[in-house]
């Protein structure tokens, strides 16, 4: 469904990514770890448009979206949930969702508040004022208001207390359930393999090394080197 | 009513009202100028040519049409046409610049804006323009120990609450605004979920130059309609802007009270140096508040 091949992105004249090569299947959660700064969430811009790559192509559903605007990428399914959760602060909790660009009738607000029942209670709620945790699930609940078939979440349990972090965890696995493919940035490696089936692990902008969660849990070598567990 | 004037003249307290109707047109042309300053960053020193087209459009409307549906259909279509001239402007050349540091967009929307004061002078000539107070609104209404006030003058009373309730509702009620204010703050972010911001950039943009439109529709029956009027009223509309707080549309509003009053109450207090009073009133507000009495978007 989604297919990175081979892109280099720079911010300004600083390269960050080298080549980096990903590919999510329907009804993956793919992981992609690595340490702070390791090119997780350049890859994440990169895919989503943002900071489109120079060279290299990123192909999603066989066509090939590379350097396409961000907002189309959302209107071909694609929901984007970035690292510093960035809700509309000035908004309520309802109209950040209200705002979002609705493709199909799959998801409505019912649903996703249904999905994050937390938030059902402070709808009226000014989205500037809430919780690190009530503003992770607003973003996540936000980029579901476009019915995605591809879901890029990027770290989105930085910063939260174990206890939420489970429960994200859990809605995470709905969505799953759901049938929306996920890309799952994380540093929280022990986190991420509760959620994900296949990892890549990305240092310096390079992938170095891609496998099943078996594979990495065995693989001490790697895990050592670049995850530090 | 004459407890009132126990503590406030008839002559002190016509002057308030006459400061308020020069309110209702600097907050209508600020109001429009400090929602783009706020959405897309852009300080539109072209947005004075757009209320000056206003004027002449609504010249030409009412001496086409004449009588008092000429003046009706000019308060309607002379806002129309600088939309749509706004919206020539934004698609063809703001769209390419937003991202221009503000030194070069200043220097650009001046540059825009002398070319169309040429402009205007090419279509309009470089006469003075008058456009007759309509029938209805001829006048004077007694008020206040019988000191007369003009009928006109009531009416721009009526449009400023109308104009400021219209604008709430846009910015908190509908979807144009609330995409709107999330764009002020974070745009990348409303391009991520799924909203085209160039368009609600260009909506934005044709909102806010319809409201320069409507003040200068407004503004030609009480004014000799001629060049040179945008650049007298932009100045006062930055400054209205910036001390009521870039981007706040109620800062606008507070601003051009300000403005409006110390303008008209100062003639009272000093008639040769009237005109000083509301730059003195910018200089001690930002004294005390250098970022404007309410909260910039910026």
């Amino acid at each position: 469904m989604l297919d990175v091949k081979g892109i280099h992105t720079y911010y300004g004249l600083s390269h960050i990514l080298f080549g980096v090569n990903l590919t999510v299947s329907k009804g993956e959660v793919v992981g992609l770890l690595g340490r702070n700064g390791a090119g997780k969430s350049t890859t994440m811009r990169s895919i989503m448009g943002l900071t489109p790559p120079k060279e290299g192509t990123i192909t999603f559903n066989n066509e090939d979206i590379t350097g396409k605007k961000p907002y189309l990428l959302v209107r071909d399914g694609i929901g984007y949930v970035p690292d510093d959760r960035r809700v509309f602060a000035d908004l309520s909790v309802d109209d950040n969702l209200e705002i979002a660009f609705k493709r199909t009738t799959e998801w409505t607000k019912e649903r996703v508040y249904g999905v994050f029942p937390p938030l059902a209670d402070i709808k009226a709620r000014r989205a500037g004022n809430l919780s690190g945790g009530e503003q992770q699930m607003l973003t996540i609940a936000r980029a579901l208001m476009s019915s995605p078939d591809l879901l890029l979440l990027d770290e989105p349990t930085e910063g939260l207390a174990p206890l939420i972090v489970r429960s994200l965890e859990e809605q995470i696995l709905k969505l799953k359930d759901a049938g929306i493919s996920i890309l799952l940035s994380e540093q929280n490696v022990r986190s991420a393999l509760r959620m994900i089936t296949r990892a890549y692990v990305i240092d310096e902008g390079i992938i170095r090394f891609e496998g099943t969660v078996a594979e990495l849990e065995a693989n001490e070598d790697v895990k050592k080197k670049y995850l530090m567990v | 009513m004459d407890f009132i004037y126990t503590f406030l003249s008839p002559g002190v307290l016509s002057q308030i009202f006459v400061g308020l109707s020069r309110t209702v047109i600097l907050f209508i042309v600020a109001s429009g100028l400090s929602l783009i300053l706020g959405v897309l960053r852009i300080p539109n020193v072209f947005h004075g040519s757009l209320y000056m087209i206003g004027a002449f459009m609504a010249y030409t409307i009412c001496s086409v049409v004449g009588g008092d549906a000429g003046f009706w259909l000019a308060l309607i279509g002379a806002p129309i046409g600088v939309g749509l001239v706004s919206l020539a402007t934004e698609r063809g050349l703001f769209q390419y610049l937003y991202e221009r540091e503000h030194i070069m967009l200043i220097l650009f929307t001046f540059a825009i804006s002398l070319v169309f004061g040429d402009l205007v002078k090419i279509v309009w000539g470089a006469e003075y323009k008058s456009v007759p107070v309509p029938q209805v609104f001829q006048g004077f209404v007694p008020l206040f120990g019988g000191l007369p006030f003009p009928r006109y003058n009531m009416f721009l009373l009526f449009m400023g609450p109308v104009v400021a309730i219209a604008l709430w509702f846009l910015v908190n009620k509908t979807k144009i605004g609330k995409i709107s204010q999330a764009a002020a703050v974070d745009r990348e972010m409303v391009g991520a979920v799924g909203i085209n911001v160039s368009w609600v950039f260009a909506t934005v943009f044709v909102i806010g130059c319809f409201l320069a439109g409507l003040g200068g529709a407004l503004v030609a029956p009480t004014v000799s309609v001629t060049l040179g009027m945008d650049h007298s009223l932009i100045i006062e509309a930055f400054l209205i802007v910036i001390m009521g707080g870039l981007g706040n549309i109620w800062g606008a509003l507070l601003g051009a009270l300000i403005f409006g009053l110390t303008q008209s109450l100062g003639i009272l207090i000093w008639p040769q140096f009237g005109i000083v009073f509301p730059y003195l009133a910018v200089i001690v507000v930002l004294l005390f508040r250098p970022t404007g009495l309410l909260k910039s978007t910026w």
